[in-house]
Order: structure tokens, then C-alpha cells, then sequence
């Protein structure tokens, strides 16, 4: 057997895993694993910063559902993928991060660019490896991708020291790979799906609650087919948004901080809430006792760790969430089991739904951000990919930006990683080439990863930025307005710096819309256009986002635009 | 409440900071953690003993079994298992009739003697924490210099085919 380096096999490992695409930035310690791959058929990505390698592997992962690939070198190579890396873990996010670290004789003797990775990303990754040996590469990247893609997906680091990519050696590959403490699905159980459906038909005041996990494992039309067979009503939580059609007749929309106060309202009205891939954040469901109170809960989720971690769970369901909707699908089928909606919940919810649409105040300013989302609604294809950054922009996305073509809308909705969305549209991008990719943003998390611009432009990943520009860290100044007695500090960033000019000093398209017409005109000039657009919003710095459950407060405290 | 959580892990480097690197993220309590490798060369027991509410140790379960590098978590039943623990104290000899006296408690409890000197006598138990607190009341009068504790080892009772 001819021998090869542990870079090398590295490469070849990575190409039988199906890897196309790695986004990265070279240094001193993956040097071994650079030559190789100028000299393998992965397209290499240059970021200019490694966090947006890591948010590009992110978004490749949540849109492709395979694994994302980045690169970092040791050291603050390493600690700067820390970021994407946690981002990854709390929204649950396929991905493979390679660094390279000091040789291995060098570990632990303070050398230069040498930081425990392992140790520093220990609790925020699904696994972590570091091979000592060249022979060991091909197994740690079959089980690395395996662990990243199965069960509840999330990041995968592999720190491999330069030395191991260095050296040659006889190296097998393995065809599978066993992994014995790792079970990452099990059968849902069917009795217990046979319960919930019981306690789901006996409820009056049912309602269905979709979480990310929906998404992730694809669910939407088992999903869809038991709102539609029960009439159930469906909400879903910020990871959720985009499991169910917000055009539905039974949608609802987001529960949560800034839920939908139509679908806050009738989640604190319901008897009994089928929960799908939701983990109950607390941003989600307020304060946890008072969630729970009166209502009983049917939770279907892929990790039993989630079962009971928050919210006292009625009936479990442990296992892939589309294979248990699927069952309760046939079971309702088998049952003939078709309602009308007719009822007396049916009829509130309908008539809830109306009247907070109908009534709700909207904020006076010519561009209040319902009025650019919608707008936005109205020009973008359905089947558009939205990411979005972490702020006002990202809450009124949630309120105003409909989603109605499931599994096209992500967001860093676990962390809040401002920053996420603009590389995330772009590593979307890459895993889906002919679809327009756009991230809503504010200019607070653009500011932090604006540089990947170059790569936009430069890898011809095309995406435009919608930014929703106050001049203000929004939703921290929201909060100094509304519980620091209007104290602000730390949120003014000034009219600087001129995006248009900034989009243009990298070779992108800058617009500038005033209006909302200028803005529907402006997303059609840049849906036409082939190079990067960033469309430069001035809204009202004053505006809030409303309704609002404050932090601590209950579903039931939501506080409504006066 | 008080438990034994008895861990079989993969018997590998940085296993054991995984696990307490949980605990300490998760916010959960380790009052006692003992490891050793078992029949299995492969395979270490980690015991845990924790102070959680029901709830709680349900989650310390889950988030323990959810690692990858864990093959089984058990809680213990103190009734359904035999759980022992070691320690070593230094007493110190005030004058002549304490080595005397010293060595009664310890042959009451079952206790090893050893380096037995002027001023200083070293007693070995092995018990269950109860009896080894009962043995600490006893000599604390003495004056303990220095102690160490293994943390709990624990097995269950029988065999997992059997009732």
C-alpha cells in the first residue's frame, strides 16, 4: 500500500464524505491540509474573518442538511470559529470544523498559536476529535460527519496537529464506521403515539406547537396533514417559523417574546399543545411554570434529553419527529378522522386571528418595518432563502416576513449570534446556487461581519443584504427605553459608516431606498443583478418591536403596540 | 436527595473532563466522584454521587447518556447496591494513652492502622459514608490533621437478568 500524508487522506476523506465545498482561511498550522486541497477538486472559500467560515458552514448545513466544512488554522484561528461553532450547537446545525494545531510534541508547552481547542469548545460541540496518528484520519472523518448529520445534528470539531497532516503513513479507509455510545435515533414508541393522539383528540382547545426540529428532519407535510385532519391550529416557536405556511388558514405564526399576539394569545387559551422538535426556550414560552399551568403537554422530539427539561411533559415521544407525525398520520387516517374546524375553539381562533390582524396599531413612520417586510414579501420569490441577523430587524422578520415555503427561513435563533445571518445567506448560497438567498439585517450585526462582502463578490455567492438601518443598537435601545427610564448608553453608532459606499468599496451594489417603493424596486434590481446588493433602509431609530413579553413575565403579560 | 449514579465510559483520554465539565456547565452538584477501569480494559466505571431533586437527576441522567463517550448510566438504589467508600485519616497523638484508645475505635470499625508514631497515628476505613461520619465524630476530639476520601464505589446487587 502506498503511503500518504495525514493531509492527504484527509482530503480523501473529506471527498468520500461528498464535501464540494470548504469555506476557511489558511495559517501556519494547516498549512499540510491547504497544499492538499489546492490540490484536491473542493472548492476552497477565502473568508476574511475564520467566525464567518464557521457561519458559512452553518448556513451550507441547515440549507443543504449535510454537513458544512470550514477551516481554521491554531490558535485565534481556532478560537475565532468558537462563535459559529456554539451558534451551530444551540440551533442544532450540521457541521465539520477542521483546525490545525501546533505539532503534537508542542502541545502543551505554550507555543506559539497553540490554544486547547478540545478543551475550549468542549461544551458547545455534539463531539471533538484529535487525531495523534495519520492512520486514524479516515475513521474521525466518517465518524465526525455521521455524528454532525444523525440524530440531533450539531458541530464536529476535528483538531488535527501538523505533524499528523505531515506524516506519511499506510492509511486504510474504513466503509463504515460504529460508534457504540452513540444511539442517535430510536423507534418512536408506539403506544405512547397511540396516547398523545388520545389526549390530542380529547382535547377542546388543542393546538399544535412546531419547533426547529421540524425543519431539520423535514416534517412539513406530516405536519400539515395533521393541522389539516384535526383543524388544529398551528404555532411555532422562532426555529420553527417556516414549518408551517404563515398563509395557512390554521397558521398562527411564532409564539415568544415577540410572538405573534395571536399566537401567544391562543397558546395561553389552549387545553393541550402537541409540541414537535421544540426544546421550550424561554424565549419561546415565558416563564416555564406559568407555561405549563392547565395545559397539557405532548412532546415529540429526537432527544431525550429535551423530554422534561423545561416543561413537564404529559406524553412523550422520543425519536425521529417525521417518522412519529407520520404514524399519528396513519392512526388518524385508520380512525377516519376529519373534522371541520367547526367548533367553538376553531371559531376563536379564527376570530382572535382577525382581530389582532385587523387591530393592532402599526407604527406611524412611512417605513415601519411591517410595512418594508411586507413589501419584501410581495417581491420576493417564495421559494427565496431568508436568513436574518440578531436584533429589531430579526424580531419584526418574525412579525411581518411571512414565510410560505417550508424550510426557507433561518436565523441564529438558540444563541443570537449578531453577525450569523450575513455569511449564513452566503454559505446558503453555496448549497443552493439558483435560488435568491437575502438576509435581513440591521446594521449593528452587519457592521460585525460586513467583510465577507470580498467573499460574496469574489466566490460570485451573490446575496443581498436588506438592511433595516436605525443607526442604533435597536433592540438594546429598546430596552434602555423601556426598562433603564430611557438612559441610553452604548447604542448610538452615528450615521457611520455610508453602506452604499461600503458595498461599493468591495465591488457590490449599493442601493439606497427611501420609500417603500424605492424598496420593492430595489429588491428587484438586485434579484436581477449577479453581484452582492446591500439596500441601504433608513428606518425610525425610535420604533419598537411590539408585542413584547418582557424577560420573566408569562405569554399571558404581552405587552401590545398602544 | 442523595444518589449514586454509576457511569461505564469509554476508558480514553479527556472522558473524565467531559463528564465533569457537564456538571459544571449543566449547574449540576458532584459530591463525590470516583473512576476505575473494569473487567473491560476498554471500558472505566465512574460513580457520581450527587445531591439533586428528582427532577433534576432525571436530567443528569439524559445529559449523561447523550454523550457520546458514555456506554451506560445507572442510578443506584442504596437498598439494591453495595456502595463503600475509603478513607484515610491523620490523627494526631496528644499523649501515649491516644494511641491506645485510637486503636480500639478503629478495631470497632474495622479499621486498618498504620504509621503509628509519637505524635501522629494513620486509621484506613472502608464504609459506608454514614460509618465513616460516625467514625469522624468519634476521633475528631483527638484532632484529625489531614484526611483523604475516595468517593463512593459502587455496584448494584445481582445480575441484570435477575429480580
Amino acid at each position: 500500500m502506498e503511503k500518504i500524508s495525514g493531509a492527504r487522506s484527509l482530503m480523501i476523506a473529506l471527498e468520500k464524505e461528498g464535501v464540494e465545498i470548504a469555506f476557511g482561511l489558511p495559517g501556519g498550522a494547516n498549512l499540510p491540509i491547504y497544499d492538499e486541497l489546492y490540490k484536491s477538486n473542493i472548492r476552497h472559500v477565502l473568508v476574511r474573518h475564520e467566525q464567518s467560515a464557521s457561519h458559512m458552514a452553518d448556513g451550507f448545513g441547515r440549507v443543504s442538511r449535510r454537513p458544512g466544512v470550514c477551516f481554521a488554522t491554531s490558535g485565534p484561528g481556532a478560537t475565532n470559529i468558537v462563535t459559529g461553532i456554539a451558534t451551530a450547537q444551540a440551533d442544532s446545525a450540521p457541521m465539520v470544523a477542521i483546525t490545525g494545531q501546533v505539532p503534537s510534541k508542542m502541545i502543551g508547552r505554550d507555543a506559539f498559536q497553540e490554544s486547547d481547542i478540545i478543551g475550549i469548545t468542549n461544551p458547545i460541540v455534539k463531539y471533538a476529535f484529535q487525531p495523534m496518528s495519520p492512520t486514524e484520519i479516515p475513521e474521525v472523518v466518517k465518524k465526525a460527519f455521521y455524528i454532525a448529520s444523525t440524530g440531533r445534528p450539531g458541530p464536529v470539531l476535528i483538531d488535527i496537529p501538523k505533524d499528523v497532516q505531515q506524516n506519511e503513513a499506510e492509511i486504510h479507509f474504513p466503509s463504515e464506521v460504529k460508534i457504540r455510545g452513540y444511539h442517535p435515533w430510536v423507534d418512536p414508541d408506539i403506544t405512547a403515539i397511540e396516547r398523545a393522539t388520545e389526549m390530542l383528540l380529547s382535547a377542546e382547545r388543542p393546538i399544535i406547537l412546531a419547533g426547529g426540529g421540524v425543519i431539520i428532519s423535514s416534517a412539513f407535510a406530516e405536519l400539515q396533514s395533521i393541522a389539516e385532519l384535526l383543524m388544529i391550529p398551528v404555532v411555532t416557536t422562532f426555529k420553527g417559523k417556516g414549518s408551517f405556511p404563515e398563509n395557512h388558514p390554521l397558521s398562527l405564526g411564532p409564539i415568544g417574546m415577540h410572538g405573534h399576539a395571536e399566537a401567544n394569545k391562543m397558546m395561553t387559551e389552549a387545553d393541550c399543545v402537541l409540541a414537535c422538535g421544540s426544546r421550550f426556550s424561554d424565549r419561546s414560552v415565558g416563564t416555564f411554570e406559568e407555561f405549563e399551568r392547565n395545559l397539557k403537554i405532548i412532546h415529540m422530539d429526537v432527544d431525550p434529553a429535551e423530554i422534561g427539561k423545561n416543561q413537564t411533559t404529559n406524553v412523550a415521544v422520543v425519536g425521529d419527529v417525521k417518522t412519529s407525525l407520520r404514524i399519528m398520520v396513519k392512526m388518524l387516517i385508520q380512525k377516519a378522522i376529519k373534522r371541520n374546524g367547526e367548533s367553538a375553539w376553531g371559531k376563536r381562533v379564527k376570530e382572535t386571528k382577525e382581530y389582532y390582524r385587523e387591530n393592532l396599531k402599526i407604527h406611524p413612520h412611512p417605513l415601519a418595518a411591517s410595512k418594508v417586510l411586507k413589501k419584501l414579501r410581495e417581491v420576493l420569490p417564495a421559494q427565496s432563502i431568508v436568513t436574518t441577523e440578531v436584533g429589531q430587524h430579526q424580531m419584526w422578520a418574525s412579525l411581518f416576513f411571512d414565510v410560505i415555503h417550508p424550510g426557507t427561513f433561518f436565523s441564529s435563533t438558540g444563541l443570537g449570534t449578531m453577525g450569523w445571518g450575513f455569511p449564513a445567506a452566503i454559505g446558503a448560497k453555496a448549497a443552493k446556487p439558483d435560488v435568491p438567498v437575502l438576509d435581513i439585517a440591521g446594521e449593528g450585526s452587519f457592521n460585525m461581519t460586513e467583510n465577507s462582502l470580498a467573499v460574496s463578490v469574489l466566490e460570485d455567492l451573490p446575496v443581498i443584504v436588506l438592511l433595516l438601518n436605525n443607526f442604533t443598537l435597536g433592540m438594546v435601545a429598546q430596552w434602555q427605553r423601556t426598562f433603564y427610564d430611557r438612559r441610553m448608553i452604548g447604542v448610538d453608532l452615528k450615521n457611520c459608516p455610508d453602506y452604499v459606499k461600503v458595498a461599493e468599496a468591495y465591488g457590490a451594489q449599493g442601493i439606497r431606498a427611501q420609500t417603500i417603493d424605492e424598496i420593492g424596486k430595489a429588491v428587484q434590481t438586485a434579484l436581477k443583478s449577479n453581484v452582492a446588493t446591500v439596500i441601504d433602509i433608513p428606518i425610525d431609530p425610535q420604533e419598537d418591536v411590539l408585542p413584547f413579553v418582557a424577560p420573566g413575565t408569562s405569554l399571558k403579560d404581552m405587552i401590545l403596540p398602544s | 436527595m442523595w444518589s449514586i449514579i454509576s457511569v461505564l465510559v469509554e476508558n480514553k483520554p479527556g472522558v473524565l473532563f467531559k463528564i465533569t465539565n457537564l456538571f459544571r456547565s449543566r449547574n449540576y452538584n458532584i459530591d463525590s466522584i470516583s473512576v476505575g477501569i473494569t473487567e473491560n480494559p476498554e471500558v472505566s466505571r465512574m460513580t457520581i454521587t450527587t445531591e439533586a431533586d428528582e427532577k433534576q437527576l432525571s436530567q443528569i441522567v439524559k445529559q449523561l447518556d447523550k454523550l457520546i463517550d458514555t456506554l451506560e448510566v445507572k442510578v443506584l438504589e442504596e437498598k439494591k447496591s453495595i456502595y463503600r467508600e475509603l478513607v484515610m485519616m491523620k490523627l494526631k497523638v496528644s499523649k501515649p494513652t491516644d494511641i491506645k484508645e485510637i486503636t480500639d475505635l478503629a478495631n470497632a470499625f474495622k479499621c486498618d492502622v498504620h504509621d503509628v508514631r509519637k505524635s501522629s497515628i494513620i486509621i484506613e476505613i472502608t464504609a459506608t459514608p454514614d460509618r465513616i461520619n460516625a467514625l469522624e465524630d468519634l476521633v475528631k476530639g483527638y484532632g484529625i490533621l489531614e484526611m483523604a476520601r475516595t468517593g463512593i464505589c459502587a455496584l448494584a446487587r445481582g445480575h441484570a437478568n435477575e429480580d
